[in-house]
């Protein structure tokens, strides 16, 4: 508290009106009080502006910009995903099963661990609302078959082995569908090689029925390069929305997207 | 006709008589249920014996200890897995003693140790309450713990030594309001089970009541409540410590880790006679300590380059929030100059927000707080004990220099 009134204190400058107060000393020699008075109001202003963060979303998730971006366009690493522009639901979705554990990523939990649900909302609707500039796909290293074999499975599925198209429930541009499922491009391979592999095996769990469960326990190792490697050398659209709700017939229910 | 007024009166008499008497049942019960529901806050059941997104007080929570892995229990009216079948009598023989009501001894884990000093009233209130909510069929789990620990016997030993059976009885030299405080610190607050060091044998002892200790397990260090120069609050004001009971920020500091679960689940709840009467007793207990300018650890001439070197990872990581005289913005961005929590002797808490950043809980009062970006990705080792070493140094702190090595053990230690 003290803070701000000893910025108006000529006596002290102890803090970040610092610049200002001598720029007010030396205008106060010269010009009298009155215009002297003037600038102490600038300068209380000018205090309050600089000494308390500035009362945005921004300001308070600089903890997620750390590894999301400033804009939520992701990063250079491998295993930090883009958010900008995801559906709402389903940011939501993943804050709060980071929050109670059952997404399982140590400094996700711990991060979320004392967030309430009305937060968590508001964080989920700012990141959906991001629109940054599109990052450049992915060259894939990986052969000319594989690609085609991930293109055929994201287009088309495997039907003989009960795998479902992705684009059955990601939307033909792959940018998801209101209100809960998520686009699949602008992200990296690892990523989302890394999320197959947690549904496989439990440590990303979603609300039942775990359609992702199923359909990533369907997929063979060599299935789950191939989509990762076709998804990521896929550029964003320019409009990255997800399609309106109810636009796509889901192959199969999933319990985070209410039909 | 003369008696049909009167038996009308009467009638009418009787039903406003049988309303008001059903209202003030009703009220009775619901002011019971709202008492039982503000203690059980108190007394941060919901943190144990709740799992994070599973059903209330249906227990079942994994406690990682240095003993093996304890289970909370099923507190729901469940007659065959909660508590239904219990008598108030046996709900506060269980808080007041430890024991179930067919005699067996329950791990310390339940800090009867402090709950002992509940009154028999909030214990029956208390129970009303776990009566009323909803109930839910899920068996215990078996407790895991290691050999010799698993036998139940022992804990007769951990009794003599440590535990000491009374309710709270107050101190007539000091105010109605220091009792009180007094008695949700001691009592259902249990504060002491962190803030309290822990020995070998897994017991607080009562001569080094509020000292501080490090938490078992989760790596976080637990100050002392009575040294002014860890969190002992005898300099801070008695609104700057209400305001970081109940929001979890404050001018002075923010809470993080354990203590922001305390907030979160608790102590935001209280009402305000209640946390400022835990304020009065907190800042009492800090009065007599010294000064916190005592501290004789400072670092020395030939770590300078150290902290020439962390001055220059402040200037660029940490300086658009805390400044860089330290001042922070609060209470969005906690001051570092002058702040007691990192010039502790232990310097786990600060190294650990340097690596895990971390978000005040979000409260009542702070709905949406400001976060600190986890550092663990872009710093090295030498440049997170660099940093650390420099914010316990710089504009007047006196913290003893961090090693590379300590930083780097608590890149390992379980943020979850």
């Amino acid at each position: 508290m003290s803070q701000r009134s000893r910025c108006g204190d000529m006596s002290i400058r102890p803090c970040g009106c610092r610049v200002a107060g001598y720029a007010l000393i030396g205008r106060m020699r010269r010009l009298g009080l009155v215009i002297g008075l003037t600038n102490l109001l600038v300068s209380f202003a000018f205090a309050q502006v600089t000494d308390r963060p500035p009362d945005t979303l921004e300001a308070r998730l600089r903890a997620c910009a750390a590894c999301h971006g400033e804009q939520g366009q992701g990063t250079d690493n491998d295993y930090f995903p883009r958010l900008a522009g995801k559906p709402a639901g389903y940011l939501m979705n993943q804050l709060v099963a980071f929050r109670d554990a059952r997404r399982r990523y140590p400094p996700m939990n711990y991060l979320l661990e004392y967030l309430p649900d009305s937060y968590l909302h508001q964080i989920a609707d700012y990141l959906s609302a991001l629109r940054p500039p599109p990052p450049p796909p992915t060259i894939a290293d990986v052969s000319p078959a594989i690609l085609a074999r991930g293109q055929a499975i994201v287009a088309k599925g495997d039907p003989a082995r009960g795998v479902p198209a992705c684009s059955g429930c990601h939307g033909t541009g792959l940018t998801g569908m209101e209100p809960a499922i998520p686009g699949l491009v602008g992200l990296h391979a690892s990523y989302i090689s890394a999320q197959l592999g947690a549904f496989r095996y439990g440590t990303r769990t979603a609300a039942a029925p775990d359609c992702m469960q199923l359909v990533a326990a369907s997929l063979t190792e060599s299935d789950v390069t191939a989509v990762a490697a076709w998804l990521a050398s896929r550029p964003v659209p320019a409009d990255p929305s997800a399609v309106p709700r109810g636009s796509l017939a889901m192959p199969m229910a999933c319990g985070s997207e209410p039909n | 006709m003369r008696d049909g007024p009167t038996l009308l009166a009467a009638l009418l008499l009787a039903c406003l008589l049988s309303i008001g008497g059903s209202r003030s049942a009703h009220g009775q019960d619901a002011a019971l249920l709202a008492k039982g529901e503000y203690l059980a806050r108190a007394g941060d059941c919901i943190a144990c014996h709740t799992n994070p997104g599973g059903a209330l007080f249906a227990g079942g929570l994994a406690m990682p200890t240095p003993f093996g892995t304890l289970y909370s229990s099923n507190i729901t009216p469940d007659p065959e897995t909660g508590i239904g079948n219990w008598t108030a009598d046996q709900f506060y023989a269980a808080l007041h003693t430890g024991r179930f009501p067919d005699g067996g001894l329950m791990y310390p884990a339940m800090p009867y140790g402090s709950y002992t000093k509940v009154t028999r009233a909030d214990s029956d209130s208390i129970y009303a309450y776990l009566r009323s909510v909803r109930p839910v069929h899920q068996p215990n789990r078996p407790q895991d713990l290691r050999f010799p620990y698993d036998n139940r016997s022992l804990i007769l030993g951990w009794r003599t030594l440590f535990f000491n059976e009374g309710e709270y009885q107050p101190d007539p030299a000091k105010s109605t309001e220091w009792n009180r405080g007094a008695y949700l610190v001691e009592g259902l607050a249990h504060c002491g089970m962190c803030h309290t060091p822990i020995n070998a044998l897994g017991g607080n002892s009562q001569s080094q009541a509020f000292q501080g200790g490090l938490i078992p397990m989760q790596n976080w260090y637990a100050p002392s409540l009575t040294s002014n120069k860890e969190a002992g609050l005898g300099d801070w004001s008695i609104d700057e410590i209400v305001e970081l009971l109940r929001t979890g920020a404050s001018h002075r500091g923010a809470v993080y880790g354990p203590m922001a679960e305390v907030v979160y689940d608790s102590t935001q709840y209280l009402n305000d006679t209640d946390v400022r009467s835990m304020a009065v007793y907190l800042k009492g207990l800090a009065l007599g300590a010294p000064p916190s300018t005592e501290i004789t650890s400072v670092p020395r001439p030939e770590s300078s380059l150290l902290l020439h070197f962390g001055q220059t990872v402040y200037e660029a990581r940490c300086a658009i929030c805390h400044a860089s005289d330290g001042r922070g913005m609060p209470p969005e961005y906690p001051p570092l100059a002058g702040n007691p929590s990192i010039q502790m002797q232990s310097a786990v808490n600060p190294i650990r927000m340097v690596l895990n950043g971390g978000f005040p809980p979000g409260t009542q009062g702070n709905p949406t707080p400001y976060g600190m970006p986890p550092f663990a990705q872009r710093l090295s080792d030498d440049e997170v004990a660099a940093v650390v070493t420099y914010i316990r140094a710089a504009w007047g702190n006196r913290g003893a220099p961090v090693s590379a090595g300590e930083a780097n053990q608590l890149r390992t230690a379980p943020q979850d």
